[in-house]
Protein backbone atom coordinates (compact mmCIF):
# COMPACT_ATOMS: atom_id res chain seq x y z
CA UNK A 1 0.00 0.00 0.00
CA UNK A 2 1.62 3.14 -0.93
CA UNK A 3 0.93 6.69 0.73
CA UNK A 4 -1.21 7.64 -1.58
CA UNK A 5 -3.41 4.58 -0.73
CA UNK A 6 -3.12 5.34 3.02
CA UNK A 7 -4.29 8.96 2.52
CA UNK A 8 -7.52 8.23 1.00
CA UNK A 9 -8.56 5.66 2.63
CA UNK A 10 -8.02 7.74 6.20
CA UNK A 11 -10.07 9.95 3.91
CA UNK A 12 -12.72 7.52 3.41
CA UNK A 13 -13.03 6.38 7.43
CA UNK A 14 -13.15 10.68 7.88
CA UNK A 15 -15.98 11.34 5.93
CA UNK A 16 -17.49 7.94 6.73
CA UNK A 17 -17.79 8.29 10.04
CA UNK A 18 -18.69 12.21 9.75
CA UNK A 19 -21.75 10.67 7.85
CA UNK A 20 -22.26 8.25 10.01
CA UNK A 21 -22.53 10.60 13.08
CA UNK A 22 -25.10 12.74 10.90
CA UNK A 23 -27.60 9.68 10.31
CA UNK A 24 -27.41 8.62 14.03
CA UNK A 25 -27.68 12.11 15.81
CA UNK A 26 -31.00 12.55 15.24
CA UNK A 27 -31.90 8.92 16.88
CA UNK A 28 -29.32 9.79 19.94
CA UNK A 29 -31.09 13.36 20.39
CA UNK A 30 -34.65 11.56 19.87
CA UNK A 31 -33.82 9.27 22.93
CA UNK A 32 -31.95 11.96 25.18
CA UNK A 33 -35.27 14.23 24.34
CA UNK A 34 -37.37 11.77 25.69
CA UNK A 35 -35.15 11.37 29.07
CA UNK A 36 -35.36 15.62 29.56
CA UNK A 37 -37.53 17.27 32.23
CA UNK A 38 -40.29 18.67 30.98
CA UNK A 39 -39.53 21.47 32.47
CA UNK A 40 -35.86 22.29 31.62
CA UNK A 41 -36.90 21.27 27.39
CA UNK A 42 -39.67 24.37 27.72
CA UNK A 43 -37.17 26.54 29.14
CA UNK A 44 -33.70 25.80 27.10
CA UNK A 45 -34.88 23.51 24.77
CA UNK A 46 -33.42 19.74 23.97
CA UNK A 47 -29.59 19.53 24.15
CA UNK A 48 -27.35 17.09 22.73
CA UNK A 49 -25.85 16.81 26.09
CA UNK A 50 -27.69 14.65 28.81
CA UNK A 51 -28.78 16.93 31.86
CA UNK A 52 -31.54 17.19 33.78
CA UNK A 53 -32.83 13.49 32.70
CA UNK A 54 -35.92 12.40 34.27
CA UNK A 55 -38.87 9.45 33.13
CA UNK A 56 -41.58 11.55 33.40
CA UNK A 57 -42.02 10.83 29.60
CA UNK A 58 -42.20 7.18 29.73
CA UNK A 59 -43.91 6.80 33.48
CA UNK A 60 -46.49 9.07 31.35
CA UNK A 61 -46.72 7.35 28.85
CA UNK A 62 -47.09 4.44 30.80
CA UNK A 63 -50.68 5.60 32.12
CA UNK A 64 -51.19 5.67 28.33
CA UNK A 65 -50.54 1.85 27.76
CA UNK A 66 -53.77 0.98 26.52
CA UNK A 67 -53.58 3.10 23.75
CA UNK A 68 -49.96 2.01 22.73
CA UNK A 69 -51.07 -1.28 23.34
CA UNK A 70 -54.20 -1.32 20.90
CA UNK A 71 -51.96 0.30 18.34
CA UNK A 72 -48.60 -1.90 18.75
CA UNK A 73 -51.46 -4.87 18.58
CA UNK A 74 -53.06 -3.45 15.18
CA UNK A 75 -49.95 -2.63 13.48
CA UNK A 76 -48.56 -6.18 14.22
CA UNK A 77 -51.18 -7.64 13.39
CA UNK A 78 -51.58 -5.91 9.55
CA UNK A 79 -47.68 -6.07 9.21
CA UNK A 80 -48.05 -10.06 10.03
CA UNK A 81 -50.84 -10.72 7.90
CA UNK A 82 -50.51 -8.17 5.14
CA UNK A 83 -46.25 -10.05 4.80
CA UNK A 84 -47.64 -13.79 4.80
CA UNK A 85 -50.26 -12.81 2.23
CA UNK A 86 -48.04 -10.47 0.14
CA UNK A 87 -45.06 -13.39 0.36
CA UNK A 88 -47.81 -15.88 -1.04
CA UNK A 89 -49.37 -13.89 -3.73
CA UNK A 90 -45.85 -12.33 -4.85
CA UNK A 91 -44.63 -15.86 -4.97
CA UNK A 92 -47.32 -17.92 -6.55
CA UNK A 93 -47.28 -14.89 -9.44
CA UNK A 94 -44.37 -14.85 -10.15
CA UNK A 95 -43.60 -19.12 -10.18
CA UNK A 96 -47.08 -19.16 -12.79
CA UNK A 97 -44.97 -15.95 -14.80
CA UNK A 98 -41.14 -18.31 -14.17
CA UNK A 99 -42.88 -21.01 -15.67
CA UNK A 100 -41.41 -21.50 -19.23
CA UNK A 101 -43.59 -22.07 -22.26
CA UNK A 102 -46.25 -20.48 -20.24
CA UNK A 103 -49.26 -19.78 -22.22
CA UNK A 104 -50.32 -15.81 -22.78
CA UNK A 105 -46.85 -15.02 -21.09
CA UNK A 106 -45.82 -11.38 -22.74
CA UNK A 107 -49.65 -10.48 -22.30
CA UNK A 108 -49.02 -11.35 -18.28
CA UNK A 109 -45.62 -9.35 -18.25
CA UNK A 110 -47.07 -6.43 -20.11
CA UNK A 111 -50.01 -6.55 -17.71
CA UNK A 112 -47.40 -6.58 -14.18
CA UNK A 113 -45.04 -4.05 -16.22
CA UNK A 114 -47.80 -1.54 -17.26
CA UNK A 115 -49.01 -1.20 -12.86
CA UNK A 116 -45.10 0.70 -13.25
CA UNK A 117 -46.13 3.31 -16.51
CA UNK A 118 -49.24 4.77 -15.30
CA UNK A 119 -51.89 5.04 -12.25
CA UNK A 120 -55.01 6.22 -11.61
CA UNK A 121 -54.13 8.28 -8.60
CA UNK A 122 -55.03 8.75 -5.15
CA UNK A 123 -58.45 10.50 -5.79
CA UNK A 124 -59.69 7.60 -8.27
CA UNK A 125 -58.28 4.63 -5.76
CA UNK A 126 -59.70 5.99 -2.62
CA UNK A 127 -63.18 6.38 -4.24
CA UNK A 128 -62.73 2.75 -5.22
CA UNK A 129 -61.99 1.52 -2.15
CA UNK A 130 -64.26 3.93 0.05
CA UNK A 131 -67.21 2.98 -2.36
CA UNK A 132 -66.63 -0.18 -4.29
CA UNK A 133 -65.21 -2.18 -1.71
CA UNK A 134 -66.61 0.10 1.58
CA UNK A 135 -63.05 -0.67 3.55
CA UNK A 136 -63.27 3.02 5.06
CA UNK A 137 -62.59 2.34 8.85
CA UNK A 138 -61.74 -1.84 8.69
CA UNK A 139 -58.73 -3.10 8.86
CA UNK A 140 -58.83 -4.64 5.31
CA UNK A 141 -58.02 -0.72 4.59
CA UNK A 142 -54.92 -0.86 6.68
CA UNK A 143 -53.59 -4.21 4.64
CA UNK A 144 -55.44 -3.96 0.85
CA UNK A 145 -54.49 -0.56 -0.82
CA UNK A 146 -51.38 -0.45 -2.51
CA UNK A 147 -49.49 -2.06 -0.18
CA UNK A 148 -50.22 -5.96 -0.96
CA UNK A 149 -47.89 -6.53 -3.84
CA UNK A 150 -46.25 -5.01 -6.49
CA UNK A 151 -44.39 -4.95 -9.51
CA UNK A 152 -41.08 -4.39 -8.23
CA UNK A 153 -41.45 -7.26 -5.84
CA UNK A 154 -43.07 -9.50 -8.86
CA UNK A 155 -40.28 -9.04 -10.79
CA UNK A 156 -37.81 -9.73 -8.12
CA UNK A 157 -38.55 -12.78 -7.50
CA UNK A 158 -39.28 -13.84 -11.16
CA UNK A 159 -36.10 -13.25 -11.58
CA UNK A 160 -34.72 -15.21 -8.53
CA UNK A 161 -36.82 -18.18 -9.78
CA UNK A 162 -35.39 -18.17 -12.67
CA UNK A 163 -31.79 -17.58 -12.35
CA UNK A 164 -31.78 -19.78 -8.88
CA UNK A 165 -34.30 -22.93 -9.06
CA UNK A 166 -33.34 -25.63 -12.04
CA UNK A 167 -35.98 -26.41 -14.09
CA UNK A 168 -34.86 -29.93 -14.18
CA UNK A 169 -35.51 -30.54 -10.78
CA UNK A 170 -38.99 -29.23 -10.83
CA UNK A 171 -39.42 -31.42 -14.01
CA UNK A 172 -38.09 -34.74 -11.89
CA UNK A 173 -40.83 -33.50 -9.18
CA UNK A 174 -43.56 -33.54 -11.96
CA UNK A 175 -42.56 -37.00 -13.26
CA UNK A 176 -43.10 -38.12 -9.81
CA UNK A 177 -46.37 -37.13 -9.99
CA UNK A 178 -46.41 -34.34 -7.99
CA UNK A 179 -49.00 -31.38 -8.38
CA UNK A 180 -48.11 -27.60 -9.57
CA UNK A 181 -49.71 -26.60 -5.95
CA UNK A 182 -47.16 -29.26 -4.43
CA UNK A 183 -44.26 -28.65 -6.66
CA UNK A 184 -45.12 -24.69 -5.37
CA UNK A 185 -45.10 -25.59 -1.49
CA UNK A 186 -42.35 -28.37 -1.22
CA UNK A 187 -39.90 -28.16 -4.19
CA UNK A 188 -40.13 -23.89 -4.96
CA UNK A 189 -40.62 -22.48 -0.94
CA UNK A 190 -37.72 -24.54 0.49
CA UNK A 191 -35.44 -23.00 -1.97
CA UNK A 192 -36.60 -19.82 -2.05
CA UNK A 193 -35.61 -18.44 1.55
CA UNK A 194 -33.55 -15.89 1.07
CA UNK A 195 -36.08 -14.01 -1.11
CA UNK A 196 -38.64 -14.95 0.86
CA UNK A 197 -36.15 -13.03 3.85
CA UNK A 198 -35.44 -10.08 1.29
CA UNK A 199 -39.57 -9.59 -0.09
CA UNK A 200 -40.68 -10.18 3.47
CA UNK A 201 -38.41 -7.73 5.16
CA UNK A 202 -39.20 -4.50 2.43
CA UNK A 203 -42.72 -5.58 3.00
CA UNK A 204 -42.72 -6.30 6.73
CA UNK A 205 -41.19 -2.60 7.10
CA UNK A 206 -43.62 -1.54 4.39
CA UNK A 207 -46.57 -2.45 6.47
CA UNK A 208 -45.08 -1.40 10.02
CA UNK A 209 -44.18 2.10 8.37
CA UNK A 210 -47.26 3.23 6.63
CA UNK A 211 -49.16 5.76 8.15
CA UNK A 212 -50.72 6.72 4.70
CA UNK A 213 -53.65 4.18 4.46
CA UNK A 214 -54.75 5.16 8.10
CA UNK A 215 -54.32 8.48 7.35
CA UNK A 216 -56.78 7.88 4.05
CA UNK A 217 -59.33 5.11 5.06
CA UNK A 218 -59.44 5.20 9.44
CA UNK A 219 -61.51 7.78 10.86
CA UNK A 220 -62.14 6.15 13.56
CA UNK A 221 -59.43 6.31 16.22
CA UNK A 222 -59.91 2.63 17.78
CA UNK A 223 -58.33 1.12 14.38
CA UNK A 224 -55.07 3.49 14.75
CA UNK A 225 -51.85 1.72 14.51
CA UNK A 226 -48.51 2.63 16.05
CA UNK A 227 -47.69 5.15 12.82
CA UNK A 228 -50.98 6.97 13.03
CA UNK A 229 -50.98 7.08 17.04
CA UNK A 230 -47.44 9.12 16.54
CA UNK A 231 -49.35 10.80 13.15
CA UNK A 232 -52.01 12.18 16.04
CA UNK A 233 -49.60 13.28 18.12
CA UNK A 234 -47.46 15.18 16.06
CA UNK A 235 -50.62 17.07 14.43
CA UNK A 236 -51.46 18.18 18.18
CA UNK A 237 -50.17 16.58 21.04
CA UNK A 238 -53.16 17.02 23.14
CA UNK A 239 -53.83 13.98 21.26
CA UNK A 240 -52.17 11.95 24.17
CA UNK A 241 -54.72 13.40 26.55
CA UNK A 242 -57.43 11.68 25.05
CA UNK A 243 -59.10 8.32 26.14
CA UNK A 244 -58.15 8.97 30.06
CA UNK A 245 -55.84 7.14 32.36
CA UNK A 246 -53.76 9.05 33.44
CA UNK A 247 -54.92 10.29 36.85
CA UNK A 248 -53.28 13.39 38.42
CA UNK A 249 -49.99 13.56 36.46
CA UNK A 250 -49.81 16.40 34.59
CA UNK A 251 -49.09 15.60 30.33
CA UNK A 252 -44.91 16.42 29.87
CA UNK A 253 -45.87 17.54 26.20
CA UNK A 254 -42.92 17.68 24.51
CA UNK A 255 -41.24 15.20 26.21
CA UNK A 256 -43.90 12.60 26.05
CA UNK A 257 -43.68 13.17 22.27
CA UNK A 258 -40.33 12.00 21.87
CA UNK A 259 -40.72 9.42 24.48
CA UNK A 260 -44.05 8.06 22.02
CA UNK A 261 -41.75 8.07 19.27
CA UNK A 262 -39.12 5.89 20.54
CA UNK A 263 -41.71 3.61 21.42
CA UNK A 264 -42.46 3.68 17.72
CA UNK A 265 -38.95 3.02 16.26
CA UNK A 266 -37.91 0.13 18.91
CA UNK A 267 -39.03 -2.80 17.11
CA UNK A 268 -37.18 -1.91 13.56
CA UNK A 269 -33.90 -1.08 15.69
CA UNK A 270 -34.52 -4.70 17.08
CA UNK A 271 -35.37 -6.98 13.84
CA UNK A 272 -33.15 -4.79 11.60
CA UNK A 273 -29.36 -5.72 12.06
CA UNK A 274 -30.65 -9.71 11.70
CA UNK A 275 -31.97 -8.79 8.45
CA UNK A 276 -29.62 -5.91 7.03
CA UNK A 277 -28.01 -8.62 4.37
CA UNK A 278 -30.92 -9.51 2.77
CA UNK A 279 -32.30 -5.72 2.73
CA UNK A 280 -29.30 -4.30 0.77
CA UNK A 281 -29.43 -7.81 -1.60
CA UNK A 282 -32.94 -7.05 -2.52
CA UNK A 283 -32.06 -3.63 -2.69
CA UNK A 284 -29.50 -4.21 -5.32
CA UNK A 285 -31.41 -7.01 -6.71
CA UNK A 286 -34.52 -4.96 -7.47
CA UNK A 287 -33.74 -1.41 -8.16
CA UNK A 288 -31.80 -1.82 -11.24
CA UNK A 289 -34.39 -3.79 -12.66
CA UNK A 290 -37.64 -2.08 -11.04
CA UNK B 1 -54.18 -31.17 -32.95
CA UNK B 2 -57.16 -29.30 -31.30
CA UNK B 3 -57.56 -32.07 -29.13
CA UNK B 4 -53.82 -31.84 -28.25
CA UNK B 5 -53.54 -28.22 -27.47
CA UNK B 6 -57.06 -28.43 -25.45
CA UNK B 7 -54.83 -30.49 -23.33
CA UNK B 8 -51.99 -28.69 -23.16
CA UNK B 9 -53.78 -25.93 -21.99
CA UNK B 10 -55.69 -27.80 -19.07
CA UNK B 11 -52.05 -28.83 -17.78
CA UNK B 12 -51.51 -25.35 -17.33
CA UNK B 13 -54.78 -24.37 -15.04
CA UNK B 14 -53.35 -25.53 -11.95
CA UNK B 15 -50.63 -22.76 -12.90
CA UNK B 16 -52.99 -20.43 -14.13
CA UNK B 17 -54.55 -20.76 -10.50
CA UNK B 18 -51.79 -19.81 -8.20
CA UNK B 19 -51.24 -16.82 -10.31
CA UNK B 20 -54.83 -15.79 -9.82
CA UNK B 21 -54.71 -14.23 -6.20
CA UNK B 22 -51.72 -11.90 -7.76
CA UNK B 23 -53.73 -11.16 -10.78
CA UNK B 24 -56.79 -10.02 -9.27
CA UNK B 25 -54.97 -8.23 -6.59
CA UNK B 26 -53.39 -6.28 -9.38
CA UNK B 27 -56.58 -5.79 -11.28
CA UNK B 28 -58.07 -4.52 -8.37
CA UNK B 29 -54.99 -2.03 -6.96
CA UNK B 30 -53.35 -0.81 -10.14
CA UNK B 31 -56.38 -1.37 -13.52
CA UNK B 32 -59.50 -0.54 -11.50
CA UNK B 33 -58.49 2.76 -10.23
CA UNK B 34 -57.76 3.64 -13.62
CA UNK B 35 -61.14 4.01 -14.92
CA UNK B 36 -62.24 6.43 -12.13
CA UNK B 37 -59.75 8.85 -14.13
CA UNK B 38 -62.45 9.93 -15.81
CA UNK B 39 -64.00 11.51 -12.66
CA UNK B 40 -61.51 14.32 -14.17
CA UNK B 41 -64.23 14.82 -16.29
CA UNK B 42 -67.26 14.43 -13.94
CA UNK B 43 -69.31 16.32 -11.47
CA UNK B 44 -68.52 13.87 -9.06
CA UNK B 45 -71.77 13.08 -6.78
CA UNK B 46 -71.09 10.34 -4.33
CA UNK B 47 -75.15 9.35 -4.30
CA UNK B 48 -74.68 8.62 -8.02
CA UNK B 49 -71.30 7.43 -8.37
CA UNK B 50 -68.58 7.23 -10.76
CA UNK B 51 -71.09 6.20 -13.70
CA UNK B 52 -73.85 8.28 -12.59
CA UNK B 53 -72.79 11.62 -12.29
CA UNK B 54 -73.10 13.97 -14.84
CA UNK B 55 -70.50 14.96 -17.13
CA UNK B 56 -68.25 18.27 -16.79
CA UNK B 57 -66.26 17.99 -19.71
CA UNK B 58 -63.65 20.30 -18.73
CA UNK B 59 -64.69 22.17 -16.13
CA UNK B 60 -62.71 21.07 -13.53
CA UNK B 61 -59.49 21.48 -15.65
CA UNK B 62 -60.24 25.26 -16.26
CA UNK B 63 -60.65 25.33 -12.45
CA UNK B 64 -57.47 24.04 -11.61
CA UNK B 65 -55.26 25.59 -14.11
CA UNK B 66 -57.09 29.31 -13.31
CA UNK B 67 -55.01 29.09 -9.99
CA UNK B 68 -51.50 29.57 -9.74
CA UNK B 69 -51.64 26.52 -8.03
CA UNK B 70 -51.44 24.29 -10.50
CA UNK B 71 -48.52 26.22 -11.91
CA UNK B 72 -47.02 26.24 -8.15
CA UNK B 73 -47.60 22.54 -7.62
CA UNK B 74 -45.63 21.70 -10.61
CA UNK B 75 -42.98 23.96 -10.36
CA UNK B 76 -42.23 22.52 -6.59
CA UNK B 77 -42.43 18.76 -7.93
CA UNK B 78 -40.10 19.04 -10.80
CA UNK B 79 -37.25 21.22 -9.09
CA UNK B 80 -37.30 19.34 -6.20
CA UNK B 81 -37.27 16.19 -7.55
CA UNK B 82 -34.11 17.66 -10.24
CA UNK B 83 -32.30 18.67 -6.96
CA UNK B 84 -32.83 15.29 -5.69
CA UNK B 85 -31.31 13.54 -8.91
CA UNK B 86 -28.20 15.49 -8.88
CA UNK B 87 -27.06 14.91 -4.96
CA UNK B 88 -28.27 11.88 -4.73
CA UNK B 89 -26.06 10.88 -7.82
CA UNK B 90 -23.33 12.98 -6.19
CA UNK B 91 -23.74 11.46 -3.06
CA UNK B 92 -24.43 7.66 -4.28
CA UNK B 93 -21.42 7.58 -5.82
CA UNK B 94 -19.19 8.98 -3.10
CA UNK B 95 -20.15 7.13 -0.73
CA UNK B 96 -20.18 4.29 -2.46
CA UNK B 97 -16.28 4.85 -3.33
CA UNK B 98 -15.44 5.31 0.12
CA UNK B 99 -17.31 2.51 1.16
CA UNK B 100 -15.47 0.23 -1.41
CA UNK B 101 -12.18 1.87 -0.49
CA UNK B 102 -12.64 -0.29 2.90
CA UNK B 103 -11.46 -3.46 2.98
CA UNK B 104 -12.19 -4.73 6.13
CA UNK B 105 -15.72 -6.85 5.84
CA UNK B 106 -16.47 -6.16 9.11
CA UNK B 107 -16.09 -2.10 9.26
CA UNK B 108 -18.07 -1.48 6.64
CA UNK B 109 -20.37 -3.49 7.38
CA UNK B 110 -21.00 -1.55 10.31
CA UNK B 111 -21.21 1.79 8.38
CA UNK B 112 -23.58 0.68 5.99
CA UNK B 113 -25.75 -0.49 8.72
CA UNK B 114 -25.92 3.27 10.02
CA UNK B 115 -26.16 4.74 6.68
CA UNK B 116 -28.78 2.62 5.91
CA UNK B 117 -30.60 3.39 9.49
CA UNK B 118 -32.55 7.00 8.41
CA UNK B 119 -34.34 4.65 5.77
CA UNK B 120 -36.11 2.25 7.82
CA UNK B 121 -37.42 5.15 9.64
CA UNK B 122 -41.41 5.81 8.37
CA UNK B 123 -42.02 9.86 7.63
CA UNK B 124 -43.66 10.50 11.11
CA UNK B 125 -40.90 9.46 13.03
CA UNK B 126 -38.33 11.61 10.15
CA UNK B 127 -41.35 14.36 10.87
CA UNK B 128 -40.34 14.34 14.92
CA UNK B 129 -36.44 13.74 14.43
CA UNK B 130 -36.69 16.78 12.00
CA UNK B 131 -38.54 18.70 15.16
CA UNK B 132 -36.44 17.77 17.56
CA UNK B 133 -34.02 20.34 15.87
CA UNK B 134 -36.33 22.68 14.67
CA UNK B 135 -39.00 22.86 16.79
CA UNK B 136 -39.55 26.57 18.32
CA UNK B 137 -39.23 26.22 21.62
CA UNK B 138 -37.41 23.01 22.37
CA UNK B 139 -35.69 22.62 18.81
CA UNK B 140 -32.17 21.83 19.80
CA UNK B 141 -30.90 25.10 16.81
CA UNK B 142 -32.74 27.43 18.95
CA UNK B 143 -32.06 26.50 22.03
CA UNK B 144 -27.58 26.83 20.70
CA UNK B 145 -29.24 30.26 18.90
CA UNK B 146 -30.77 31.66 22.16
CA UNK B 147 -27.49 30.56 24.00
CA UNK B 148 -24.91 32.30 21.64
CA UNK B 149 -27.27 35.44 22.38
CA UNK B 150 -29.20 35.50 18.97
CA UNK B 151 -32.48 35.57 18.08
CA UNK B 152 -34.84 32.30 17.60
CA UNK B 153 -36.01 31.16 14.21
CA UNK B 154 -39.70 30.09 13.32
CA UNK B 155 -38.60 27.14 10.90
CA UNK B 156 -42.16 26.27 10.63
CA UNK B 157 -43.14 30.15 9.54
CA UNK B 158 -40.63 31.19 6.91
CA UNK B 159 -40.18 29.46 3.79
CA UNK B 160 -37.09 30.44 2.88
CA UNK B 161 -35.19 27.74 4.87
CA UNK B 162 -37.72 24.63 3.64
CA UNK B 163 -35.55 23.99 0.25
CA UNK B 164 -32.38 23.55 2.10
CA UNK B 165 -34.41 21.26 4.69
CA UNK B 166 -36.40 19.01 2.52
CA UNK B 167 -32.88 18.37 0.44
CA UNK B 168 -30.91 17.71 3.67
CA UNK B 169 -34.03 15.52 5.27
CA UNK B 170 -34.53 13.20 1.78
CA UNK B 171 -30.36 12.95 1.50
CA UNK B 172 -30.22 12.23 5.06
CA UNK B 173 -32.55 9.80 4.23
CA UNK B 174 -31.40 8.37 0.94
CA UNK B 175 -27.68 8.59 1.51
CA UNK B 176 -27.52 5.31 2.40
CA UNK B 177 -29.78 3.16 0.52
CA UNK B 178 -28.35 5.33 -2.83
CA UNK B 179 -24.88 4.34 -2.31
CA UNK B 180 -25.88 0.25 -1.88
CA UNK B 181 -26.45 0.16 -6.35
CA UNK B 182 -23.50 2.00 -7.16
CA UNK B 183 -21.70 -0.31 -4.25
CA UNK B 184 -22.51 -3.39 -6.00
CA UNK B 185 -21.53 -2.32 -9.30
CA UNK B 186 -17.49 -1.13 -7.62
CA UNK B 187 -17.11 -4.75 -5.76
CA UNK B 188 -17.84 -6.33 -9.63
CA UNK B 189 -15.27 -4.46 -10.88
CA UNK B 190 -11.95 -6.67 -11.74
CA UNK B 191 -8.73 -5.65 -8.93
CA UNK B 192 -6.21 -5.76 -11.78
CA UNK B 193 -7.30 -2.41 -13.78
CA UNK B 194 -6.64 -0.91 -10.45
CA UNK B 195 -3.15 -2.55 -10.03
CA UNK B 196 -1.77 -1.92 -13.40
CA UNK B 197 -2.79 1.96 -13.13
CA UNK B 198 -0.73 1.68 -9.78
CA UNK B 199 2.22 0.47 -11.76
CA UNK B 200 2.05 2.99 -14.19
CA UNK B 201 2.31 5.61 -11.08
CA UNK B 202 -1.23 6.69 -11.14
CA UNK B 203 -2.38 8.68 -8.18
CA UNK B 204 -5.52 7.73 -6.32
CA UNK B 205 -7.92 10.74 -7.94
CA UNK B 206 -6.28 9.54 -11.20
CA UNK B 207 -7.56 6.19 -10.80
CA UNK B 208 -11.41 7.66 -9.52
CA UNK B 209 -11.64 9.48 -12.65
CA UNK B 210 -9.77 7.30 -15.40
CA UNK B 211 -11.32 4.52 -14.16
CA UNK B 212 -13.90 4.29 -11.01
CA UNK B 213 -16.08 6.99 -13.08
CA UNK B 214 -16.27 5.19 -16.45
CA UNK B 215 -17.17 2.16 -15.31
CA UNK B 216 -20.08 3.63 -13.26
CA UNK B 217 -21.36 5.60 -16.13
CA UNK B 218 -23.94 3.48 -17.20
CA UNK B 219 -25.01 2.84 -13.72
CA UNK B 220 -25.53 6.37 -13.27
CA UNK B 221 -27.12 7.16 -16.70
CA UNK B 222 -29.25 4.25 -15.68
CA UNK B 223 -30.56 5.70 -12.38
CA UNK B 224 -30.68 8.69 -13.67
CA UNK B 225 -33.11 8.61 -16.24
CA UNK B 226 -35.26 6.17 -14.30
CA UNK B 227 -35.74 8.85 -11.92
CA UNK B 228 -36.25 11.23 -14.36
CA UNK B 229 -39.40 9.56 -15.38
CA UNK B 230 -40.61 9.79 -12.03
CA UNK B 231 -40.30 13.82 -12.40
CA UNK B 232 -44.03 14.48 -12.01
CA UNK B 233 -44.61 11.81 -8.91
CA UNK B 234 -43.15 13.00 -5.68
CA UNK B 235 -43.10 11.42 -1.93
CA UNK B 236 -45.97 12.50 -0.51
CA UNK B 237 -44.40 11.42 3.04
CA UNK B 238 -41.39 13.73 2.55
CA UNK B 239 -43.62 17.07 1.93
CA UNK B 240 -46.42 16.17 3.79
CA UNK B 241 -44.86 14.92 7.15
CA UNK B 242 -41.41 16.86 7.66
CA UNK B 243 -43.02 20.91 7.29
CA UNK B 244 -45.65 20.04 9.14
CA UNK B 245 -48.57 20.76 6.74
CA UNK B 246 -48.43 24.20 7.70
CA UNK B 247 -50.05 26.55 5.63
CA UNK B 248 -47.61 29.40 5.55
CA UNK B 249 -44.81 26.90 3.61
CA UNK B 250 -46.83 25.64 0.90
CA UNK B 251 -45.44 28.01 -1.47
CA UNK B 252 -42.31 26.07 -1.07
CA UNK B 253 -43.69 22.48 0.32
CA UNK B 254 -46.34 21.94 -1.66
CA UNK B 255 -45.95 18.98 -4.31
CA UNK B 256 -48.61 17.46 -6.79
CA UNK B 257 -49.30 14.83 -4.55
CA UNK B 258 -49.80 16.98 -1.09
CA UNK B 259 -51.87 19.26 -3.26
CA UNK B 260 -54.37 16.47 -4.40
CA UNK B 261 -54.59 14.71 -1.02
CA UNK B 262 -55.25 18.05 0.63
CA UNK B 263 -58.37 18.99 -2.32
CA UNK B 264 -59.38 15.64 -1.63
CA UNK B 265 -59.45 15.00 2.15
CA UNK B 266 -59.61 18.41 3.89
CA UNK B 267 -61.55 20.15 1.42
CA UNK B 268 -63.56 17.38 -0.14
CA UNK B 269 -62.88 19.22 -3.33
CA UNK B 270 -63.26 16.51 -6.02
CA UNK B 271 -63.38 18.38 -8.88
CA UNK B 272 -60.10 20.18 -8.37
CA UNK B 273 -58.49 16.85 -6.77
CA UNK B 274 -59.44 14.37 -9.33
CA UNK B 275 -58.03 16.87 -12.09
CA UNK B 276 -54.46 17.32 -10.69
CA UNK B 277 -54.32 13.38 -10.41
CA UNK B 278 -55.50 12.65 -13.60
CA UNK B 279 -52.72 15.65 -14.95
CA UNK B 280 -50.78 14.39 -12.46
CA UNK B 281 -50.78 10.69 -14.29
CA UNK B 282 -51.01 11.76 -17.90
CA UNK B 283 -47.69 13.69 -17.42
CA UNK B 284 -45.97 10.99 -15.50
CA UNK B 285 -47.09 8.41 -18.09
CA UNK B 286 -45.79 10.38 -20.87
CA UNK B 287 -42.43 11.53 -19.25
CA UNK B 288 -41.60 7.27 -18.16
CA UNK B 289 -42.69 6.32 -21.79
CA UNK B 290 -39.89 9.01 -23.07
CA UNK B 291 -36.98 8.21 -20.72
CA UNK B 292 -38.07 4.48 -21.35
CA UNK B 293 -37.28 4.74 -24.50
CA UNK B 294 -34.02 7.03 -23.76
CA UNK B 295 -32.95 3.67 -22.05
CA UNK B 296 -33.92 1.49 -24.57
CA UNK B 297 -31.83 3.48 -27.08
CA UNK B 298 -28.99 3.10 -25.05
CA UNK B 299 -28.75 0.13 -23.16
CA UNK B 300 -31.68 -2.10 -24.29
CA UNK B 301 -31.81 -4.67 -21.35
CA UNK B 302 -31.83 -2.05 -18.91
CA UNK B 303 -35.38 -0.65 -20.25
CA UNK B 304 -38.32 -1.16 -18.53
CA UNK B 305 -39.74 -3.15 -21.73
Amino acid sequence: MNRGHKKFLALSHVVLIFVTILCILPFYLLIVASFTEEKYAVTNGFSLIPAHLSTDAYRYLLTKAYLFGRGYLITFIVTICGTLACIFITMAFSYMLSRPGLPFKGFFNFYVVFTMLFNGGLVSTYIMYTQTFHVKNTLWALILPNLLTNAFYIIMVRNYFASNIPEELLEAARIDGCSEAGIFTRVVFPLSKPIIATVGLMVGVAYWNDWQNGLYYIDNQKLYGIQNILNAINENAKYLMTGGGSGAMQMPANTSRMAAAVIGIIPILIIYPFFQDYFVKGITMGAVKG
Amino acid sequence: MAAKKKKNYKRWIPVFLLGLPGFLYLFINNYMPLYGLIIAFKKFDYSKGIFGSPWAGLSNFKYLFATRDAFIITRNTILYNLAFIVLDTVFGVAIAIFLNEIRKKATKKIYQTFLLLPYLMSMVVVSYLAYAFLGDRTGIINGFLTSIGKQPISFYMEQKYWPFILLFVYEWRMIGYGSIIYLATLVGIDGSFYESAELDGATKWQQITQITLPLLKSTIIMLVTLSMGRIFRSDFGLFYQVPRNQGLLYGVTDTIDTYVFRALMKNGDIGLSSAAAFYQSIVCFITIMIFNALIRKYSKEDAMF
